[in-house]
């Protein structure tokens, strides 16, 4: 077995476990590469099927081609998918973009909070019907107690800190300093009422694992990772406002390999392009415990 | 494109020896550092006017920074030409131990570290203890900090000499012993001109010499069966059984043994998603199998190849625990037990030492394991399950232990112990000796009745169906004038077991509750019935001990899903009410249960 094959194995036997254990299960979907693979990895551990529903959490300001991506995926693939959003802050224009709060705020509002209420079933969700190719508001308002979350340790300083199996609070809240001992392969799937789970699957791979794999596996991608002629290329999705392409002129996986493993990119980190890292001193630490992914 | 090879690395120590100091500089040495990172940790120092050092680049959490330690295990990733790492930084401080041992429990080798000026201490000595029980083998101590005792030779042998001599006990035999210093990077990347004395390895040449975990495909099968599925509303009725081969191989056509139920098949095909078809598959394979029979199989067996060496399928077995659980481990309590895919109910059937991991002095009859203390436990699991000593195949070998909610121990077999089931024979005998009897014999009550007790138990994969004749025997032997009741299994969970579902520990167990529920009834002179499903053959074989002194009659309804229990009567699931009664009858006048002129 080489490096991408055990770590398939282990991601595989992670969501395994998160499947048998968990009755209310979703998977979060950005679209971006990382979650993109987390789905890939979850057709991998179900021979084909991915028998849990996938929930996208819209702030309404990512780049287009990621919701047309998103769509044509889900229906390619026939895929249970949920979408959630902040409706309130949205309409009350309580956003960066908006000129009315700064990145941290607007990441809690849009992202944070929807994610938390969508999760708990208090805001509405809306589930792509396939037989309309159209999202309709969705019956289920159960909560879901295991979320699957395609974040890597090797991103920033706190996200190495996660467990494969992390508990949240009734409040969403991530105690860094008493988390629960994981050994063996054996992880915390026995929970209190009104908690709930966050499993990572993908918690051991880098960057560049990623590409590797998805240049192995030929997973379908959207193509604003690439340069598109104009020397730009994004390294990181998130919102338009708040996410910048690197100059590049990677225009395939191989490319992206290379220039990770021995060009420009080997030591600079992933998310420098990311604007809403730097506005707090120990990176994302404020938001993930509050639920940031 | 050549795939690099990559290798897990523990580091720990007694807090403030230095082990981030360590980190960071090979990180920074080795020319491995994110530029984004470095430049954010620097700004960060610059803001807060501190000193930039070497172990921030780590510590990324604002808490951790303040209070100087590091709480969790936090992996970070460096690349030589020959491989990449990934160095998991334990935490050194006793309150972080579950985190450290987190840390530890995925590494192929690992680096203790002690500092020169403080020398071996009480953390220093545990965590030398918890990596030989964590069963990583290749372990190296770096004396830290020689720049604070002049790098002075001495104090460099005296430690080593110390530190081996504990280690010894423990079975652990370091490849070396390495002095340095991290903060001025002596020691680390190349052989230090301040310690001439030393001839030995530098810290990164020791790493590359470090090897990585074999794959096991050597050793005897174990696939510990992780879920069964069938995505039939999907249009796919593949009936797969899926897990992660532990050890050994495995192919398309071999005769597989399933573990602790004894039953048999054939591997039909080996299954995976977006590959080239498989015909075999090997230890380390997330994959999945049909098989060429329909067995009723559930998760947490393990499959193994009937010609090799099997496990142990029992259960009692001794073991070494580590308890993180914030109350004790208590002798007699029953927790819930983690074995590879296995999750059972488990008692603490006795604690034969207890050791104190800073002086490596037992204490015996204690009786209990408090947090923080390793000791020697026998533990009982409420059925038979299939296990390996930890030093002949370690998935199959080690077990966690979950108290409430939370994973409480961590725990090696070191073999299996003699008296299996013994707890659950001494409990019977306890409870008999307790029991308070009225006036009226079991000789009266059959005097009576005109017939004697007897508990029969309807089984067999559909339960509807072992339900429905269970109730057409019922019917009949009430026209008999017998004393006979049928018990529905929803009437014993929505009563006398309707705590069972909410425990959650493993702590109570319905089918338990059912056979002391028989012995009360069958002591009242009743003809007890019931049906139950998806139960096996320890489960029949507790039914038949908690019911004793009165026997028991198995009927299964279909196709015998039993290997080792003794199956009284076998129908075909299409069987006739008047068929079935003529046999059960039959049997009943043979046991003496019923006289012959009752027909």
């Amino acid at each position: 077995m080489d490096h991408l094959d055990k770590l398939e194995a282990q991601s595989v036997y992670i969501f395994r476990e998160a499947y048998r254990e968990f009755k209310n299960l979703v998977m979060l979907w950005s679209i971006g590469k990382d979650s993109t693979v987390l789905l890939w990895l979850a057709r991998k551990a179900f021979f084909g099927h991915v028998p849990m529903p996938l929930l996208h959490i819209d702030t309404h300001f990512k780049i287009p081609e990621m919701i047309q991506y998103r769509d044509m995926l889900a229906s390619e693939w026939r895929l249970n998918i949920l979408y959630g959003e902040n409706a309130g802050a949205l309409a009350a224009k309580e956003t960066f973009p908006d000129g009315n709060c700064d990145r941290i705020t607007c990441c809690r509002n849009l992202k944070t909070e929807a994610l938390k209420r969508t999760l708990s079933g208090e805001w509405p969700r809306y589930r792509f019907d396939h037989a309309s190719r159209r999202y309709v508001p969705d019956t289920n308002t159960e909560q879901y107690t295991g979320v699957i979350v395609g974040v890597r340790a090797d991103e920033e300083g706190s996200r190495s800190k996660e467990r494969y199996f992390s508990p949240r609070d009734r409040e969403n809240d991530w105690n860094v300093g008493d988390q629960p001992p994981e050994l063996w392969n054996q992880f915390k799937t026995d929970f209190a009422p009104g908690t709930h789970i966050r499993v990572h699957p993908l918690l051991d791979w880098t960057e560049l694992n990623i590409w590797e794999y998805i240049d192995r596996e030929n997973i379908p991608l959207v193509s604003l990772y690439l340069n598109r002629g104009d020397g730009k290329r994004y390294r990181s999705l998130g919102c338009r406002p708040c996410t910048s392409p690197v100059t590049s002129p990677a225009a395939t996986v191989k490319d992206i390999i290379a220039e990770l493993r021995d060009g420009k990119f080997a030591n600079i980190a992933e998310r420098s392009g990311r604007e809403q890292d730097k506005e707090d001193g120990g990176g994302l630490e404020t938001l993930r415990r509050e639920g940031y992914m | 494109m050549s795939r690099r090879e990559q290798i897990n690395i523990v580091i720990v120590g007694h807090v403030d020896h230095g082990k981030s100091t360590v980190i960071g500089r090979l990180l920074a040495d080795t020319g491995s550092l994110p530029e984004g990172k470095l430049r954010d940790v620097q700004a960060l120092c610059a803001r807060t006017s501190k000193p930039f050092e070497y172990a921030f680049l780590l510590d990324a959490l604002k808490d951790e920074r303040s209070q100087g330690i590091t709480i969790d295990s936090a992996r970070c990733f460096f690349k030589t030409p020959g491989r990449d790492y990934i160095v998991i930084d334990a935490p050194g401080h006793i309150e972080f131990l579950k985190n450290m041992v987190s840390g530890a429990a995925r590494a192929e080798a690992a680096l203790l570290v002690i500092s020169a000026d403080e020398g071996v201490q009480e953390n220093s000595k545990r965590h030398g203890y918890l990596v030989s029980m964590l069963g990583i083998r290749q372990v190296v101590v770096l004396i830290n900090k020689m720049d604070l005792v002049g790098f002075d030779q001495g104090v460099y042998e005296s430690l080593s000499t110390e530190y081996e001599s504990f280690l010894s006990a423990l079975q652990v035999k370091p490849i070396s012993f390495i002095p340095l210093s991290a903060r001025d990077g002596e020691g680390l990347t190349a052989h230090s001109e301040k310690m001439p004395w030393y001839h030995g390895p530098d810290v990164l040449e020791q790493l590359e010499s470090f090897e990585t975990k074999k794959s096991g495909e050597y050793l005897p099968l174990r696939f510990p069966v992780q879920d069964i599925y069938k995505f039939t509303e999907t249009g796919d009725d593949r009936r797969i059984l899926a897990g992660t081969i532990a050890t050994g191989a495995l192919r398309t056509g071999d005769e597989v043994l399933f573990l602790p139920s004894y039953k048999t098949s054939r591997i039909t095909s080996i299954e995976s998603f977006h590959t080239l078809s498989k015909t075999v598959a090997f230890a380390g394979d997330a994959v999945g199998v049909t098989l060429d029979t329909q067995l009723y199989i559930k998760p947490g067996e393990v499959i193994v190849r009937p010609d090799e060496e099997k496990p142990f399928v029992q259960s009692r077995f001794r073991t070494n625990i580590f308890w993180m659980g914030g109350s004790p481990l208590m002798k007699g309590k029953t927790y819930k037990l983690k074995l590879a895919t296995c999750r059972i109910a488990v008692r603490v059937a006795e604690v034969i030492h207890v050791l104190d991991a800073a002086d490596l002095s037992m204490t015996q009859h204690k009786g209990q394991l408090d947090r923080h203390d390793v000791g020697e436990v026998i533990l009982e699991t409420a059925k038979p399950i299939a296990f390996d000593p930890a030093s002949f195949i370690d998935v199959t070998g080690r077990f966690v232990i979950v108290d409430q909610y939370e994973i409480a121990g961590g725990g090696i077999i070191l073999d299996g112990s003699e008296n299996h089931g013994s707890l659950l024979i001494e409990h019977v005998h306890e409870r008999e000796i307790a029991w308070d009897k009225g006036f009226i014999s079991p000789a009266d009550r059959r005097l009576r009745n005109r017939h004697g007790s007897k508990f029969i138990v309807f089984t067999g994969e559909s339960y509807v169906r072992a339900a429905a004749l269970a109730k057409d025997l019922e019917h009949y032997l009430h026209g008999l004038e017998c004393q006979v009741y049928y018990l529905g299994l929803s009437n014993l969970q929505s009563g006398i077991a309707r705590d069972i579902e909410s425990a959650n520990d493993g702590s109570v167990n319905a089918v338990e509750r059912l056979g002391e529920l028989a012995r009360i009834l069958t002591d009242a002179g009743q003809i007890l019935i019931t049906a139950i499903s998806g139960i096996d053959d320890y489960d029949l074989e507790l039914l038949r001990i908690l019911n004793s002194p009165a026997t028991i009659l198995v009927v299964c309804i279909g196709d015998p899903v039993f290997t080792r229990f003794d199956i009284d009567l076998v129908f075909p699931i299409e069987v006739s009410a008047d068929k079935m009664i003529r046999h059960v009858y039959e049997v009943l006048q043979k046991e003496d249960v019923v006289p012959e002129y009752f027909i």
